[in-house]
Formats: C-alpha cells, sequence, structure tokens
C-alpha cells in the first residue's frame, strides 16, 4: 500500500511517455487491467483489516480513476497528432488542373442558327427544313422567278442538270411547307444553301435562316415589328437602330433591305461598314400573291411576310470573326473559341 | 450603273449634297454602292492658250513655250510632252498650284531655261487612270485664264447605283432624274429633242419577219458621216463620270443616248448591208462573228437582225464585226428598236455574253422612246460627225406593242397591308408624280401604269410604290398577335441539340465541312458510293456530293494534322447524299472522328491513344440518351474506309444505320495521313428515336449474384455469348454485366476468357437457390451446344 504514490507516479511518467497507441494500451493493461498492478492493490484489499479498508479502498480507486483519465487524455492526444501527420501527409497540390476529358464546343454557325431559333420557337414559331438538293420548281418557279428572269442572275446557281440543283436559298421550305400545311404558319427554316461564288467575302456554301409567317390580316407593320425585336433581341441591343431599305426580291412585295447601326463602330462609320454606319444584314417583306398561288394559299384571306437572313453574316459581327473563310476550315485553334 | 451628279441635276436639281441626294436614292430602293469625286483634289490649274513652241536650247525632248493664261503676262514654260503645239488650249497649272498628291508647282529651271507653271496631262490631272502619253488639249473655244476645275465642272460625283432587277426603268439618267423628282416633289426637265429633218430621201428597207419580238424598228440612213471626228470634251467626260470610254464619236454617240434616255442603239455600216434589214429568228447553226472577236453558232430561238445574206447582230445583246462602224465607214444605218424582254431574256448568257443592251432590254426598255432615242442620237452625231440624215423607216406592229396596264388599288387592302390609313391625297399624289394617269373611284384607284415601269402588273405593286415614296420607315410597326395554342412535342425523340451537346460534353468540337467534297478523296474513301455531281463545281476539289460525312471529316483532320494540332475530335451533323439523281436520298447523318491521345497532354492525363472502344463508348453515349439501348447492335463488318478487323456495321431494330471503326490502314496511307483515326457515323433518324421512360416498381426483396467466367473461341464474338445467356437467365434476370476478358496464362491457345456476372431479383419474393441453379444450368448447357463455351473451374 505504501508504495502506491511511487506506482501512480511511475504510471503517469509512464503514461507521458508512450508514443503510441499499442505502447498506450499496454500500459492501460499494465495498470488497470485484470491483472494490471493498481488492479492487484484493490484485490489485496481484502487483506487489510477492516477498518483500514475503506480509506485505502478510496485511495485505490483515486489514484485508479486519475491514471484512467491520464491515458484518455494521452489517447486523444496520440490520436489528435496521428490525425494531423496524416492530414499532413495527404496534401496535394490543389492548383494542378483537373482530370479527364475537357468538353469541346459547337460550331459558331450552330451557336447562331440555334440562338436565332430559340428566339422564335419561344414565341410559337416551329422548325422546318428541306432538301439541299432541290428542283427548279421549289427553288425558282415556285418563287415568282420563272427561266430568263434576270433575278436568276442574281445567284449563281449550282446545277446537276437542267432541273436539278443545289437550293440557292433557304425559301423552297417555305413554299414545301405552305403546300402542306394551312395558315397560320409560322417557320423558321434553318439550313445549307449554296452559291456559285468563292472569294474573300463568299464561300461556296453557307447557312441561311429563313421566317414565314401566314395568317389573317398580317401586315408589313407585323414585319417590321418582328424584324426590329429580333434584331434587339439577337445582338442584345434594345436601342439599336434598324432601318428598312424598299429592295427588290421576286417572292416578296413590298420588299425590303434591312440595316443595322453598325455594331462594330455603334455608326460612327468603319471599315466593316464601309463608313456608311449601317450594315445591312437581312432580307424581307410580305409574301408575294403568286407565290401564294403555287402553294395553293387564298392570297386574298390570308397574307404574310417571310424574312432570310444569312448564319455567318450575323455570327461575323456577333463574335467578331473578320474572315469568312474561317467557318469552313474547321481549325481547332477557330472552333475551341466558341466553346 | 454609274452617273454624274452634274449631269443627274441637268434634268432635275434638289437641294441636297451629293451624300444626302445618294442617301434618299438609296432609302428609295435604288441603293447606292459609292459616291466618288469625279477628279482628284487639285488647285491653281486654268485654262490657257500656248502662244509659241521652241525647241530647249540643251534637251532634244523639252521645248520652251511661252504661254498666255489670262493673267496678262504670258510666261515662259518648260513642256516635255510631244503633243504640245503653239495655238492649243490647255490645262495650265501656275506656280503656285498643287495637283493630286499634294504636288506643288515651284519656279523652276529645267536645264538652264526658267519655268513657271506646268502644262498638264490627264493623268496628272487625276482624269485618267494610266499615263496619258501628252497634255491634254482643250477645245479652242476654251475660255483662256478660266479656271480649268470650274470649266471642266470637276466639282462633281459619280454616283454608282446598283439597280434591283425589277428597276429597269432607272437605268438611264432620265429615269432617275424621274425618281429623284418624284421623291423630292421636283419638276424634271431634260435636253430639248427634236426631229431631224432629212437631207436625202434614201431609206434603207427594214422588214420585221418577227413582230411578237421586236414590235417596233426604226432605222435611219446618215450618209457622209466622219466617224474620224473628235467626240466632245464634255461627252467625253461625261462617259468617263458613267465608266464609259470614249472611242469614236458614233460609238460615243449611242453610248451616250444609252446612258441619258436608256434605249440601246446600233449603228451599222451601211456598206456593209445587203438589201434589206430583216429581222427575224436565226436558223439554227447559223454563224455570227461578234464584235469581240469571237464566233458563235446562233440556235434558233435567237432573234437576230440580218440581211439578206445572213445574220449581222443578235437582236438587243450585240453587233456583228462585219456590220460594224470602222474608221472608213462613210454611211451608217442607225438602228433604235423595242425588243421585248422576253426575245433577249436569257439570250446573252447562253451565249456567255452580258452587255450594257442585253441587260436593259431584259428588264425592259421603254416602248414610247424608240423614236425620241433615234433623234436625239442623229442630233448629237451630226453635231459631230456632220452628215447627211435620211428619213426615218419604222416598221411597227401596234397589236404586239405593250397595251398600257390597268391596276387596281383598294383603299382598304392599302390600309391592311400597311396598318395605316393613308390620306387619299397623298395616295394619289405619289402615283400621279409615279408618271401614272390616275382615276380616283370609291374607295379605290385605278391607276394605268406608264410604259417603262414593266415591273408593275398588280396591286401589291402600287402598294410597294405608295409605301416606298410615303417611306418604309415612316410606316407603323407593330407585332403579329397569334393564339397561344400549345403544338404537340415528342418527348420520346432526342433532339439533335442534345445529341450535339452530349458529344461536346465528351470532349468533341464541331465540324462543318462542305457539302460537295472532291471526287478523288470520295473514292479512295467509299469506292462504290454513288452520289450526284455537279455540273458547275466552282472547282473540282468541290464537285461530288458527299455520300458520307467521311471525306470532310478526314479533310478536316488533315488539315488540323497539318497545323500541329495532333489530339482532334471532331463530328458534324448534315446531309449525306445517296444515288443518281432520279433515286437520290438525302439523308441528315452524324459522323465524328478522334484521333490522338485518349486525353489531352497533361500532368495526370491517359496517355495511350484513342481506340475502338473510346470511340464505341461515346457512340454509345448517344445512343443511351434514346432510352433503348437493348434495340441497338454492332456487328462485325467490312467497310472500304475501314479496318476491317476493327469496324462494325451499327445495326438500329435490326436495320443498318451506320458504321464505326479505324481508318483502314491502306486508305490512310493512300491519303497520306499519318495519325492513326477513327470514325463513325450514324443515321440522324435512328438517334433521334427513343422510347419514353416506363417505371418498373423496385423489388423490396434482395438480389441473387452469380459470377460466370466462359471458356471461349478468340474469335467468338462475346455478344452472341451475352445474347445466349440472356436468352436462358430467365424472365427475373436484372444486370448482365461483362465484367472480364482475359487471355493469357491459364487459358488455352485460341481461347479466351469472358467473365460475366449475372443479377437477378423478384419483384414479390425471395428467388431460391435451387431455381436459380436451374437457370444457370440451363445457361451453360446452352452455351456449351451452340458457342462451345466451356465454364471456367
Amino acid at each position: 500500500m505504501d508504495h502506491l504514490p511511487t506506482l501512480v507516479a511511475e504510471a503517469r511518467q509512464a503514461i507521458q511517455a508512450a508514443d503510441s497507441m499499442p505502447a498506450l494500451d499496454e500500459l492501460r493493461v499494465r495498470y488497470l487491467g485484470k491483472k494490471g498492478e493498481i488492479t492487484a492493490l484493490l484485490k489485496g484489499l481484502g487483506k487489510l483489516p477492516a477498518k483500514e479498508r475503506p480509506a485505502a479502498g478510496e485511495r485505490i480507486n483515486q489514484a485508479k480513476q486519475a491514471l484512467a483519465e491520464e491515458l484518455e487524455a494521452r489517447r486523444q492526444s496520440l490520436s489528435r497528432a496521428a490525425l494531423e501527420a496524416r492530414l499532413a501527409a495527404e496534401r496535394i497540390d490543389v492548383t494542378l488542373p483537373g482530370r479527364g476529358q475537357p468538353s469541346g464546343g459547337l460550331h459558331p454557325v450552330t451557336l447562331t442558327l440555334e440562338r436565332i431559333e430559340g428566339l422564335f420557337t419561344r414565341i410559337g414559331y416551329d422548325v422546318a427544313v428541306g432538301p439541299e438538293i432541290e428542283d427548279d420548281y421549289h427553288n425558282f418557279e415556285a418563287l415568282n422567278i420563272p427561266a430568263h428572269h434576270p433575278a436568276r442572275g442574281m445567284a449563281d446557281t449550282f446545277y446537276f442538270d437542267a432541273t436539278r440543283l443545289l437550293r440557292t436559298h433557304t425559301s423552297p421550305v417555305q413554299v414545301r411547307t405552305m403546300k402542306e400545311q394551312a395558315p397560320p404558319i409560322r417557320i423558321v427554316c434553318p439550313g445549307r444553301v449554296y452559291r456559285s461564288d468563292s472569294d474573300l467575302t463568299h464561300t461556296p456554301m453557307f447557312h441561311q435562316v429563313e421566317g414565314l409567317l401566314v395568317d389573317e390580316d398580317v401586315s408589313f407593320a407585323d414585319l417590321k415589328g418582328t424584324i426590329e425585336d429580333f434584331l434587339h433581341a439577337f445582338f442584345e441591343r434594345a436601342d439599336l437602330s434598324v432601318r428598312f431599305r424598299p429592295s427588290y426580291f421576286p417572292f416578296t412585295e413590298p420588299s425590303a433591305e434591312v440595316d443595322i447601326q453598325c455594331v462594330m463602330c455603334s455608326g460612327e462609320g468603319c471599315r466593316v461598314c464601309s463608313h456608311s454606319g449601317w450594315l445591312e444584314v437581312m432580307g424581307c417583306g410580305m409574301v408575294h400573291p403568286e407565290v401564294f398561288r403555287h402553294s395553293g394559299i387564298d392570297a386574298e384571306r390570308y397574307t404574310g411576310f417571310a424574312f432570310g437572313m444569312g448564319a455567318e453574316r450575323l455570327a461575323m459581327l456577333r463574335y467578331g470573326v473578320n474572315d469568312l473563310r474561317l467557318f469552313f476550315d474547321n481549325d481547332l485553334r477557330f472552333l475551341r473559341q466558341f466553346a | 450603273m454609274k452617273f454624274s451628279e452634274q449631269w443627274l441635276r441637268d434634268w432635275v436639281s434638289p437641294q441636297l449634297g451629293a451624300q444626302a441626294l445618294a442617301d434618299q436614292i438609296t432609302m428609295a430602293g435604288l441603293e447606292v454602292d459609292a459616291v466618288e469625286p469625279v477628279a482628284a483634289a487639285f488647285q491653281g490649274v486654268v485654262v490657257a492658250e500656248v502662244l509659241e513652241k521652241c525647241q530647249h536650247p540643251d534637251a532634244d525632248k523639252l521645248s520652251v513655250c511661252r504661254v498666255e493664261d489670262g493673267s496678262g503676262e504670258p510666261v515662259q514654260v518648260v513642256c516635255g510632252a510631244p503633243n504640245v503645239a503653239a495655238g492649243q488650249k490647255v490645262a495650265f497649272a501656275r506656280v503656285g498650284a498643287v495637283l493630286p498628291g499634294d504636288f506643288k508647282i515651284k519656279k523652276a529651271k529645267l536645264r538652264g531655261q526658267e519655268s513657271r507653271g506646268m502644262i498638264c496631262s490627264a493623268s496628272e490631272l487625276g482624269l485618267e487612270e494610266e499615263t496619258s502619253h501628252g497634255i491634254l488639249e482643250l477645245p479652242a473655244a476654251a475660255p483662256v485664264g478660266e479656271d480649268f476645275r470650274a470649266w471642266m465642272g470637276l466639282d462633281d460625283h459619280t454616283i454608282e447605283v446598283d439597280l434591283t432587277p425589277n428597276r429597269g426603268d432607272c437605268l438611264s439618267l432620265k429615269g432617275l432624274a424621274r425618281e429623284v423628282g418624284v421623291l423630292n416633289r421636283l419638276g424634271v426637265e431634260g435636253p430639248e429633242i427634236a426631229p431631224v429633218a432629212a437631207t436625202h430621201e434614201e431609206a434603207f428597207p427594214v422588214r420585221v419577219e418577227a413582230p411578237a419580238q421586236c414590235p417596233r424598228y426604226i432605222g435611219r440612213l446618215i450618209k457622209d458621216v466622219d466617224v474620224t471626228a473628235a467626240t466632245p470634251l464634255w461627252m467625253v467626260e461625261r462617259l468617263r463620270r458613267s465608266g464609259v470610254r470614249a472611242i469614236d464619236p458614233v460609238v460615243d454617240v449611242t453610248n451616250y443616248v444609252m446612258l441619258e434616255l436608256g434605249q440601246p442603239l446600233h449603228a451599222f455600216d451601211r456598206a456593209n448591208l445587203h438589201e434589206a434589214v430583216v429581222v427575224r429568228l436565226a436558223r439554227d447553226g447559223e454563224r455570227l462573228v461578234l464584235l469581240d472577236g469571237q464566233e458563235i453558232a446562233l440556235r434558233g430561238d435567237t432573234l437576230v437582225i440580218a440581211d439578206e445574206r445572213g445574220p449581222l447582230a443578235i437582236a438587243g445583246v450585240m453587233g456583228g464585226e462585219h456590220s460594224g462602224v470602222s474608221p472608213q465607214t462613210r454611211d451608217i444605218f442607225l438602228e433604235s428598236a423595242f425588243f421585248t424582254q422576253l426575245a433577249v431574256a436569257g439570250q446573252a448568257r447562253t451565249y456567255g455574253l452580258h452587255t450594257d443592251a442585253s441587260h436593259r432590254f431584259e428588264r425592259g426598255v421603254d416602248p414610247q422612246l424608240t423614236r425620241e432615242a433615234v433623234e436625239r442620237a442623229t442630233a448629237l452625231l451630226l453635231s459631230i460627225t456632220g452628215g447627211e440624215p435620211g428619213p426615218l423607216v419604222e416598221a411597227a406592229s401596234e397589236a404586239h406593242l405593250p397595251e398600257p396596264r390597268r391596276v387596281t388599288l383598294r383603299a382598304a387592302r392599302l390600309e391592311q397591308a400597311l396598318s395605316k390609313a393613308l390620306p387619299a391625297e397623298e395616295v394619289t399624289d405619289i402615283l400621279q408624280r409615279l408618271g401614272m394617269r390616275v382615276s380616283a373611284e370609291a374607295e379605290a384607284w385605278q391607276a394605268q401604269v406608264p410604259s417603262w415601269r414593266f415591273d408593275i402588273a398588280i396591286e401589291e405593286d402600287l402598294i410597294e410604290e405608295v409605301a416606298r415614296i410615303h417611306g418604309y420607315n415612316r410606316l407603323p410597326v407593330r407585332r403579329p398577335a397569334a393564339r397561344l395554342a400549345l403544338r404537340p412535342d415528342h418527348e420520346a425523340r432526342t433532339p439533335l441539340s442534345r445529341l450535339r451537346r452530349q458529344l461536346v460534353a465528351r470532349g468533341y468540337q464541331e465540324a462543318v465541312t462542305y457539302s460537295f467534297v472532291a471526287p478523288e478523296l470520295q473514292q479512295a474513301l467509299l469506292p462504290d458510293a454513288v452520289s450526284p455531281r455537279l455540273a458547275n463545281p466552282i472547282s473540282s476539289d468541290l464537285s461530288v456530293m458527299r455520300a458520307s460525312l467521311f471525306p470532310g471529316l478526314v479533310r478536316a483532320l488533315e488539315h488540323n494534322l497539318n497545323r500541329q494540332q495532333n489530339r482532334v475530335r471532331l463530328f458534324e451533323t448534315g446531309l449525306i447524299f445517296r444515288g443518281d439523281l432520279d433515286d437520290l436520298q438525302q439523308i441528315p447523318m452524324l459522323g465524328g472522328l478522334v484521333c490522338g491521345s485518349r486525353e489531352p497532354e497533361g500532368w495526370s492525363g491517359d496517355k495511350r491513344p484513342v481506340d475502338f472502344f473510346d470511340l464505341k463508348g461515346d457512340l454509345e453515349s448517344l445512343i443511351a440518351m434514346g432510352g433503348e439501348p437493348e434495340a441497338w447492335r454492332f456487328e462485325p463488318g467490312e467497310h472500304p474506309a475501314l479496318h476491317p478487323g476493327q469496324s462494325a456495321r451499327v445495326l438500329y431494330r435490326s436495320e443498318q444505320v451506320g458504321w464505326i471503326g479505324a481508318l483502314h490502314p491502306g486508305v490512310r496511307a493512300s491519303l497520306g495521313l499519318k495519325a492513326e483515326a477513327l470514325l463513325f457515323e450514324v443515321r440522324q433518324d435512328a438517334l433521334l428515336r427513343g422510347r419514353l421512360p416506363a417505371f418498373t416498381p423496385l423489388s423490396r426483396y434482395p438480389e441473387v449474384r452469380r459470377d460466370l467466367a466462359f471458356l471461349v473461341d478468340e474469335q467468338q464474338p462475346v455478344q452472341a455469348l451475352l445474347d445466349c445467356v440472356h436468352a436462358q437467365a430467365g424472365q427475373w434476370l436484372e444486370a448482365l454485366r461483362l465484367f472480364d476478358v482475359y487471355q493469357g496464362k491459364g487459358v488455352p491457345e485460341g481461347h479466351k476468357s469472358v467473365a460475366l456476372g449475372l443479377t437477378w431479383q423478384h419483384p414479390s419474393r425471395t428467388l431460391n437457390d435451387e431455381e436459380i441453379n436451374q437457370l444457370v444450368d440451363a445457361i451453360v448447357a446452352e452455351s456449351r451446344q451452340h458457342l462451345g463455351a466451356e465454364l471456367r473451374g
């Protein structure tokens, strides 16, 4: 009994010195285990005279509890240290790039076409498509461009034979839709078109979006409103000036070219707008009665408007691309800029 | 068409500057492409007279001139031009003058002789592009001392207007002036044109055999003209400012009148006309040597001007070389005719020609202009070349001349079309100013269309005219009203935009390649493909329609490899063209190409090159979007562009819809491609179809899993084993997973080990071992019997 203080002091020293969980556990067993030294003292209480037992028991129990607390504290400290060591060991360089397949991107023409489609489909237009190898009838005749019409010289047409050709515009889709569907009709027709022209500002293939709305009491004012809204929305510029210039397309009447205030120089005049402050961006007009006649629509009852625009041109203005031919080179260094 | 601003102002002169005038015309639908000064900036140049010319004492090629410039004191000038001569009127740059290019004229000494000024050539004044060979000679009447610029009217602009094909009536000063008059509410006044009295009675006979094509033909014989006379400077200048080079007085006058009035004219050398001028259709195969020297064989639908010996000219297109006017010509026969649009339309193009005359006749020349033009041309010509005019010979067929058209414009229709009620007086005024005879009726206008407006035939034409003159930008703006009707939406369909985005998420860039490709490339990749060939390709590289997306993708790969872009992942969507024209399919496809490492170069990346299964995984991710992957199959197949051991047909619901595989090494070598690549293409319609999700209740009972490893022949496609297992595994099979394919130690030569994990689950009870064992036994037995597959121990 007399050596209890010494025993406790020894045990404390050993616990503080323990540097691992197994060592600590060994100490617990040595002192507090079933056969441990403190346990042995408790077991030896019976040998003491009865009146000494309570006081001795209390002293031993106090020593036992103190050591138990000591062990727990040490255990926590070791565990904390172990966790810290592990965390330190697991440190990584979080500035290294992430792993896996980086995403690619859509072609700027697709971005533009989808944007245009989106603007119109959200207000109730459908998307319509048609064949690219067309016949003379749908590409010209039904659009009021008979053989030898000077307007045929306006588009240099790729032919396969006397009557089959690559469509020069997306307008044939108008005709096909009107033949199949009764008004009201609201469609946009995106797609590839072809003209036999190749230089700095022309490629033999490009993309157009055609729009058509046919209903009762559609007027030139509706056309103006639609085009203005579209251009404001497309360029995200509510203050963009838009003007309508009389022009000529055989399949619309009245016809107009649409100019916007130059988006590069805000109308101040620059190389892109040839210092005019204006950019021609699309053509439009009221559907010509002859086109309605070819499509079997009553031109007295229904009126409508149509418009058409070049996707590359709009993409160039919107993204600042300065060379049309880049659209078809498919150079990854170009394409990646539109991801 | 190019024209001079000042020339226009002779007809009508609104209070607008050149640019404002151009803007006004543009906004009326006659788009101005350019407004350019007719001469470069210069100052201090006056009209002067060369009084005396002496040889320079010390220089062979120089002369010393005394020049009277109106300042009172003649000045001495050294001049190097060979054509300088005493008595000439010249353009003289005084000391202190500034010529184009900021060239300042100073006092100088040339080889010891004082020179105070410079006698100018046309090019030194910026009036001519090329370097002239001598000084500009002015007419004798030029007033000495006058400012040259003012006297020549050089503060003028050339305005170039790009006319739409409907506005042939504006292909002349007269027509443009008419339009400007309408826009500015001004009167328009042209030169006075009076009939020229004949001074002899000889009339060369004219016979029109094709009155439908040529309802009016007027000719006049003018004798004793001097074709070598010089065209006056004012006319040369006006032609120059209209982009036309002066040639000889006869050509210049006909061009001048065409520009002024819009009527193309032609002059023949009388000496080469035999018996009569005949207007008729050509006989097939008749030959004609044109003015430009080319000999053509005529077609029977071509209207010609002939004499009794044969064709002399293609009517309204181009004259013949043989009958043209030359410096030796004494007597000319001047033609002014009305050929109908249909008679000329398309003719020029079919012979590879395009002339100012055909351009006008195709668009319509005013039939009332024929006589006026010939009188104007006669008068101008006589004033230059002299000569004796004969009487006009006219052959006209009233029955074939266009009837004046009457068009009704209803007030209600006009208001509906524009969403605006314009005052009746304004509408009447616009129509009248456009040259229409208008009678206002109740709620409508009756308009008689002027003879020069070929483009006005229906009510909409009048609506457009009213809207145009009133001003498009003054018309109201509104938004279309429509019923908010929902439209069908097919949820099971996968929109193409989602497929595109899926590939983008898997690292692909979208490509857009031309729909026409080089036949050699297509031949190399698809030797058996039949697709339409363009009759008029822009180059042979772009001459045959693509029968597959492969050629375009391979070309794009090549482009990138040549630019050190070695890791390429591209896809494209678009039509391919299969079959010949009469049996043509235009099929929307989606295709892709991969090349290079699986992942981009990086610190941890997978540096292995992409292989078949990477690409197949990408395609399967698209297939998965449709929700019915079990409807798709990949079967070994051979495609000429693909590696025979690494290519598959892609089947959807048992129908072949595409291909996938590695680019054939032989094809790769023949195309000179340095890197290996893999490709796929699949019909869009298959990828877009799909199935609506259909819910199955979740079982609350435990799954049972068994793993089976089979030994099969290494040539045996795994798909067959999977199919066999699937067929025997019963209806409660939840999943069949292929978790290992192994060849090597422990597996007999020529075999492979295929490890499958099967999971069963019953919706309403626990499956017992016995029933699973039965299924496994059936699987093993069936696999052994049909595929020779042995269960590995």
